[in-house]
């Protein structure tokens, strides 16, 4: 292995020498700046006698396996404050970060870093977070074995590391995590499954802060796709201001669900902070049992009048641009709102433009009432083969609907 | 309050009692697996109501420890291999682990000869047995998801009702063992106080430890349903102790009202009650083959999962096998010597489990020290670290069980 890779488990008690020579003490810790590089070994923490000491970086002269880190100057501070520094032994070493490539939580077993000659001095910057039974290996025997025997024997078993512009750091505390220039920006970027089976593999406090800061919409995607229990735990957590914020962003069925879970006056916080529309909507859906029609089903449907034409229906999907995705019928309603048919999306496709939707509805109109339960409802979605179940209330008039996917989510919790 | 109010809150109080229901039960009766079993009908029946009293200390021992392990599951939000690895490093961890894979793969085995035992009685050959439940064991876990394995390991807790039922039918002298359960007896006789601290050796098994809280965090069990969660967790070990009282009862006036005497296996004290009718006799072995299936099931389970998290390798039994491999591998090797070893002729059990007794014996202390300092943390606890009166408790319990564990050690090593 080449003699310019350090790995952390090397560094830690490596000597440090004076100018003469002379060994001053040995290196307990090392840390980063991270307002001032996001990879190199700006400070390294050394114990010599009772006290710590700080080296940093335009301190050292040289850095080698054999021989340790050589000083180039002497005038050390104590070691007090590290306000600024993500310490790597204790912050890093041993602590759960995530790898954003691989979409998971890891537990950093070891850093690979490299020795880089610049300006006539010898500097230190992280190149990978080691994870796996290498690096496990490695650590176990630091210090029992000879280092270069243990670099020689590690080498047949297949290394396993993550790079470190790929890992992020988490913080709970937001006051560190400015010093440290963490941000869960590039989490952002995420599928929201993949986030959301991220903050479910941290601890609370982890998973708070990282809906703490995101954008609420993104947080509103995951949150969806995380487990309710889970969802009710991270709601609670939050300030409710934050909390609304990211309900809003939910689709009004999934922000009842998630609402129905919490405590009567959490909730209700967290509805008095939402805006006036959608908390209408939502406080709606709350009324009913979870397992009936009326708490699964979602209010994102479109309704037209029951003379409408396909021309009609056309202007009216492209008003109702963000419910295209998961749209496959529209509903026909008389004047007073009573459901009359369902229309499949496709049949659109090969009628004229002038062609009555009643004339393209569905020969059977199925229908549930919202106090429905859901085990008829999956039973009806099987036998018909449904993709879209309209839900009436008392009046027969058009109140939401129930999809396939709130189906699998039902099978899917039995 | 309001009446519709306070009823809402009633609702929503028992609502989560009934979603942390789990952990606490499960741990708390895997610990009356088969040689829970064969400690508590070795005991009636030598010694008949007489140890009846050691229960209720039992219980409350188990109770501080299991409530330790609930409570920081439910504020971290982590395992205890984890925080382990987190507040004390690789090496230690790694050293942890091996010892718990160690003392567990001993443990795993007694589990296999306990379905051996107790389905030889039913005249099944344990080439057939041994095989069928192993393999059963393995897809449990490798097809079924978290809910639907629970649901099995609850089902499997209920069916311990069995030993109350067969308690009932030896009828045993109840005024005896209502007296004995509250009044101490002590003798200063070698085997009884070596009985004795056989009954509380048994008790409290490190695997317990990372197991409940591992249970606690993956049920998704927070701080704040924590106190529910912590009554189930007093509830479990409660019926837990019943159960071991009916089998010492049962045992006492099956055997040692008609003659004292020293028994070997839990076949032994089943077939003992066969005098007192079939059913006694059927339910005592129901019992202990659901134990030991039970057990077999939860043991490897809980090895492998605490080994990977503590190692930082990807576990849980809602991954597949691809994301997951080491968790699996581990899993199926526990279970696969665990069995296999049953299976060999002449393969002396009783000196794997004198074994198996050692290992926990070194083991225990140190993860029950791990746990009373990682509990006093006030930054990993907050608000929930161990209030001074109840470290004094936590403390004290931690060493009376220290010393009775490593007592039992030394007990083992001069009797081998």
């Amino acid at each position: 292995m080449a003699d310019t890779l350090l790995f952390f488990t090397e560094l830690m008690g490596m000597p440090v020498l004076d100018l003469k020579g002379r060994r001053i003490g040995r290196v307990k810790d090392a840390a980063l700046v991270p307002l001032e590089h996001p990879s190199r070994i700006d400070r390294y923490l050394v114990g010599g006698g009772t006290a710590w000491f700080v080296v940093r970086h335009d301190q050292v002269q040289s850095i080698s396996l054999d021989r340790g880190i050589d000083l180039s100057d002497e005038l050390l501070t104590p070691y007090h404050d590290d306000e600024y520094m993500l310490r790597v032994g204790r912050d890093l070493l041993d602590q759960q970060i995530i790898d954003i490539n691989g979409r998971k939580v890891v537990r950093v077993n070891d850093l690979t870093m490299e020795i880089h000659r610049q300006d006539g001095r010898d500097v230190v910057l992280v190149l990978e977070v080691d994870i796996g039974i290498r690096s496990i290996f490695r650590r176990l025997l630091q210090g029992a074995l000879p280092t270069r025997w243990i670099r020689r024997l590690q080498e047949s078993i297949p290394p396993n590391s993550i790079h470190w512009d790929l890992c992020n750091v988490v913080e709970p505390d937001p006051h560190r995590r400015l010093r440290l220039n963490i941000s869960y920006q590039r989490l952002e970027n995420l599928h929201p499954a993949d986030l959301a089976d991220i903050v479910e593999d941290l601890g609370p406090a982890q998973r708070e802060a990282i809906f703490e800061t995101i954008d609420s919409e993104v947080a509103a995607e995951a949150l969806s796709e995380v487990d309710p229990k889970m969802q009710a735990a991270i709601l609670e957590a939050l300030e409710p201001e934050k909390a609304a914020d990211i309900v809003e962003e939910m689709s009004p069925d999934e922000a009842a669900d998630a609402l129905s879970e919490l405590e009567h006056e959490t909730s209700q916080e967290i509805l008095d902070e939402m805006a006036s529309e959608p908390k209408t909507e939502v406080r709606e859906l709350l009324e009913f049992e979870d397992d009936t029609a009326g708490g699964m089903m979602n209010t994102e449907f479109v309704a037209l009048h029951e003379n409408a034409t396909a021309l009609d229906a056309l202007s009216a999907l492209k008003g109702n641009e963000d419910l295209l995705e998961n749209l496959n019928t529209l509903f026909l309603v008389d004047p007073e709102e009573r459901l009359t048919a369902a229309v499949p999306l496709a049949r659109l496709f090969v009628a004229p433009a002038n062609a009555r939707l009643k004339e393209l509805a569905s020969e059977l109109l199925i229908k549930v009432p919202v106090d429905e339960h859901q085990d008829r409802i999956t039973e009806l979605f099987d036998k018909y083969n449904l993709m879209t179940l309209p839900v009436v209330d008392e009046d027969g008039r058009l109140a939401g609907i129930v999809t396939a996917d709130d189906i699998i989510s039902v099978l899917r919790t039995k | 309050m309001t009446a519709p109010k306070l009823l809402s809150r009633l609702r929503y109080q028992v609502a989560i009692f009934l979603a942390v229901i789990g952990p606490g039960f499960i741990t708390a009766n895997v610990d009356n697996d088969s040689g829970g079993i064969l400690t508590y009908s070795q005991a009636g029946a030598k010694y008949g109501y007489l140890p009846l009293w050691t229960l209720i200390p039992i219980t409350l021992l188990l109770i501080v420890t299991q409530e330790m392990c609930s409570r920081m599951g439910a504020v971290t939000g982590k395992g205890l291999s984890d925080l382990i690895r987190e507040e004390f490093g690789l090496r230690v961890t790694f050293i942890v682990m091996t010892l718990l894979v160690m003392v567990n793969v001993t443990n795993v085995m007694a589990e296999f000869s306990g379905v051996a035992i107790s389905l030889e009685l039913f005249h099944v050959s344990r080439y057939i047995s041994v095989p069928l439940a192993a393999a059963a064991v393995w897809f449990l876990i490798v097809k079924g998801n978290y809910k639907s394995v629970e649901k099995i390991f609850l089902f499997g807790c209920a069916i311990y009702v069995t030993y109350i039922i067969s308690g009932f039918l030896v009828k045993p002298d109840w005024k005896e063992a209502a007296i004995h359960s509250v009044q101490p007896k002590l003798m200063l006789d070698r085997d009884y106080i070596y009985m004795l601290i056989g009954l509380l050796g048994t008790t409290i098994a490190p695997w317990m430890q990372f197991y409940l809280q591992s249970a606690v965090v993956e049920k998704g069990i927070t701080a704040k349903e924590y106190v529910a969660s912590r009554l189930e967790v007093v509830v479990g070990c409660i019926a837990t102790d019943v159960v071991a009282f009916f089998i010492i009862v049962a045992c006492a006036g099956a055997i040692y009202s008609v003659r004292p005497r020293d028994i070997q296996t839990a076949a032994d004290a089943a077939l003992a009650l066969k005098p007192f009718g079939n059913y006694a006799y059927l339910l005592f072995t129901a019992g202990l083959l659901n134990a030991s299936v039970f057990s077999a099931s939860v043991l490897p389970l809980s090895t492998a999962y605490s080994v990977c998290e503590g190692l930082g390798f990807e576990a849980g039994i809602s991954r597949p096998l691809r994301e997951a491999p080491v968790f699996y591998l581990l899993y199926t090797l526990l279970i696969v010597v665990g069995a296999g070893v049953v299976l060999i002729p002449g393969f002396n059990l009783v000196q794997m489990t004198l074994l198996s007794q050692v290992l926990n014996g070194v083991l225990l202390p140190i993860v029950l020290i791990f746990m009373v300092l990682l509990i006093n943390r006030r930054d990993l606890m907050g608000e929930w670290v161990n209030p001074q009166w109840f470290n004094l408790v936590t403390w004290a319990s931690v060493a009376v069980i220290i010393g009775v564990t490593l007592a039992l050690v030394g007990i083992t090593i001069r009797g081998t």
